[in-house]
C-alpha cells in the first residue's frame, strides 16, 4: 500500500509502516533510530487521519531528479553550447548577451578601480635594460603605423569570442626603437590598475601578433576592455593581454605575473597549456 | 471554525533550531548570489573589481550552504519538517492542480503546501548541482577539462534558473507577512494556520 516504490529514483523507500517487516523495508531495522523521515518521535507522529507526511517521496524525486538533470547536462554541454552559440549568432537585438556563454567578453579586474585615462593623461614607457628609455602619449603611438590582426579571443576560464580585430603598434617595433640591451631576456608589462603584471620572453614579445593594442573591434578600445591601451599577444590566453598597460621593462629573466604567481602558467599557448585543449588561436 | 476562547490565538510553527538553519542559510545565500552577481554581470564587476576576494567569497559562502542543514539534522522537529515536505498527498496534487489553473477552488495543504514542498525539492537538488559544478570548476586537477567546461555550462545555466526562483520564494514571503512571522518568531495566528495550512495539525503551544 501506500508509498509507490518506482524504479530508481526512490531505492530506500520504505513501505508504509504497517508492521509488516519485509526485506523491502530497507536496510535499517524497524525500531532503531535513525535520520530518516519514518521514525519520529511520539510528539512528532502524525495520527492515522493526519494527511501530513504521507504519500509519495516527490521532494526525493525532486532532489534526485535534479542531479540526473546536472549529470545529463554536465555530458551534453559541449552540444547545448553550440545551440545557444548557434542562436546567439543570429539574435540582431543583442539580448542573449545578457544570458550564460552567450557570446562576447566578459569583464575581469583584479583592482578595486582603475582610473580613466584619456590623450591628455595617458602616458606608457618603456624602460629596464634598454639603450633609449621612452615614454609614449597616446598620439605618439596613433601616430606610429597600425597592425590589425583578426584572430579568436580564448579565456583560460572558457569563454571565446571568434574573429575580433585588434589593431596597433606590434611591440617589437617599440623594442626596436629603444634599444634592447643584450642581456635582456624578458618583458614585465605594468598596467595603471595598480596591480595587474604580465610578462613575456623576449622572444615571444618579438613575435608580430603581439601588439601595443589601440582599437578593438574596430573601434577605440573603451576604458572597460583595458583601453585606451592594452597588450594583446594573439596566441595565448587572453590574461596575458593585459588591460590598461602603462610600463614595458626589459628584464633579465621572467618575473611572473599576476594570474601566473596564482598558479596558471607563464607561457600561456591556446590549446598547450593551464591544462587546456582549445583550438589555437594563432 | 472559530477556535474555543480558552486556546491559544497563535500556534507553534517553527522551533529556534528550525529558524537558526533558515536565517543561517538564508544569508549565506545571499552573500552567494550577490558576489556572484559581482563576478557575472559586467556593470557590477566593474564597479566591484577586486576578483580574487570576491571568489574566494563566493566559493566559501556556497561551499558552507548546505551546512546549517546539516546541523540542523540533530533536530527532532527540523527532522520531521523535512518528512512532510518530502511526502506528497492527494490534496497536494489538488493544490497544484489549483494553483496551476488559477482556480479559485480550496487549496487543500498541510503544514507545508505543495508548492513549498516543490520549491524545498527543487531547490535542494539544484544546491547540490550548483556545489558540485562548483568544485569542477574550483579544483581544477578533480576532472579533465571536458567535464569543467560542462561544469560552468551548467553552474551558469542553473544560476540563471535560481536567481528566478529565489526572487519567486522572496516575492512570495514579502507578500505574506503572517508567513514572515512564522520564521522570525516562531508562531502563526490560528487563523491564519487554518486558512493556508487546513490540513496542518498542529498542537496548541
Amino acid at each position: 500500500m501506500g508509498a509507490p516504490l518506482t524504479g530508481a529514483l526512490a531505492p530506500v523507500t520504505a513501505g508504509r509502516c504497517d508492521g509488516n517487516l519485509t526485506v523491502r523495508r530497507g536496510p535499517w531495522r524497524r525500531g532503531v533510530r535513525r535520520w530518516s523521515n519514518r521514525r519520529v518521535s511520539t510528539e512528532e507522529r502524525t495520527d492515522p487521519g493526519d494527511p501530513d507526511g504521507r504519500g509519495a517521496p516527490v521532494g526525493r524525486r525532486l532532489v534526485l531528479g535534479m542531479l540526473g538533470l546536472g549529470a545529463a547536462g554536465l555530458v551534453a554541454a559541449p552540444l547545448l553550447q553550440r545551440g545557444v552559440e548557434a542562436v546567439a549568432g543570429r539574435d540582431p537585438t543583442g539580448l542573449t548577451g545578457l544570458l550564460p556563454n552567450g557570446g562576447g567578453f566578459r569583464y575581469y579586474s583584479v583592482a578595486s578601480s582603475v582610473p580613466e585615462l584619456g590623450p591628455q593623461d595617458y602616458r606608457l614607457t618603456v624602460d629596464g635594460l634598454v639603450e633609449r628609455p621612452a615614454t609614449y602619449s597616446l598620439d605618439a603611438l596613433r601616430g606610429l603605423p597600425q597592425t590589425r590582426l583578426v584572430r579568436d579571443v580564448q579565456c583560460v576560464t572558457g569563454w571565446r569570442v571568434p574573429s575580433t580585430p585588434f589593431e596597433g603598434v606590434p611591440l617589437s617595433r617599440l623594442l626596436d626603437a629603444a634599444g634592447v640591451r643584450p642581456e635582456a631576456r624578458a618583458v614585465r608589462f605594468d598596467c595603471f590598475d595598480g596591480t595587474y603584471t604580465e610578462s613575456l620572453t623576449l622572444a615571444q614579445a618579438r613575435r608580430d601578433d603581439v601588439l601595443v593594442a589601440l582599437r578593438m573591434q574596430d573601434r577605440p578600445l573603451g576604458h572597460s576592455h583595458g583601453g585606451p591601451v592594452r597588450l594583446y599577444v594573439a596566441p595565448m590566453y587572453f590574461y596575458k593581454s593585459a588591460k590598461w598597460l602603462s610600463g614595458i621593462t626589459l628584464t633579465d629573466r621572467v618575473e611572473p605575473g599576476y594570474w601566473e604567481r596564482l598558479g596558471y602558467d607563464v607561457d600561456a599557448w591556446v590549446g598547450r597549456s593551464n591544462g587546456r585543449d582549445d583550438a589555437p588561436t594563432a | 471554525m472559530p477556535p474555543p476562547p480558552e486556546r491559544p490565538a497563535r500556534v507553534r510553527r517553527f522551533t529556534a533550531g528550525q529558524r537558526w538553519v533558515h536565517r543561517t542559510t538564508a544569508w549565506l545565500a545571499l552573500v552567494c548570489v550577490a558576489s556572484a552577481a559581482c563576478l557575472y554581470l559586467p556593470p557590477l564587476a566593474e564597479l566591484v573589481g577586486r576578483r580574487r576576494l570576491v571568489v574566494l567569497v563566493h566559493e566559501w559562502s556556497g561551499l558552507l550552504i548546505p551546512l546549517p542543514f546539516l546541523l540542523g539534522l540533530v533536530s527532532r522537529a527540523f527532522r520531521a519538517d523535512l518528512r512532510r515536505l518530502n511526502r506528497f498527498g492527494p490534496h497536494d496534487r489538488q493544490w497544484l492542480r489549483s494553483a496551476l489553473r488559477r482556480e479559485r477552488g480550496p487549496r487543500p495543504a498541510g503544514k507545508f503546501n505543495a508548492g513549498q514542498k516543490v520549491y524545498a525539492g527543487w531547490l535542494a537538488g539544484a544546491v547540490l548541482v550548483m556545489l558540485g559544478t562548483g568544485l569542477l570548476m574550483w579544483f581544477t586537477g578533480l576532472a579533465p577539462l571536458v567535464w569543467r567546461t560542462g561544469a560552468t555550462f551548467v553552474h551558469d545555466w542553473l544560476a540563471l534558473a535560481l536567481a528566478v526562483v529565489l526572487a519567486g520564494h522572496i516575492g512570495k514571503a514579502l507578500a505574506d507577512p503572517e508567513a514572515r512571522r512564522g520564521m522570525r518568531t516562531g508562531s502563526v495566528e490560528r487563523g491564519w494556520a487554518a486558512r493556508e495550512h487546513p490540513l496542518w495539525e498542529h498542537s496548541d503551544r
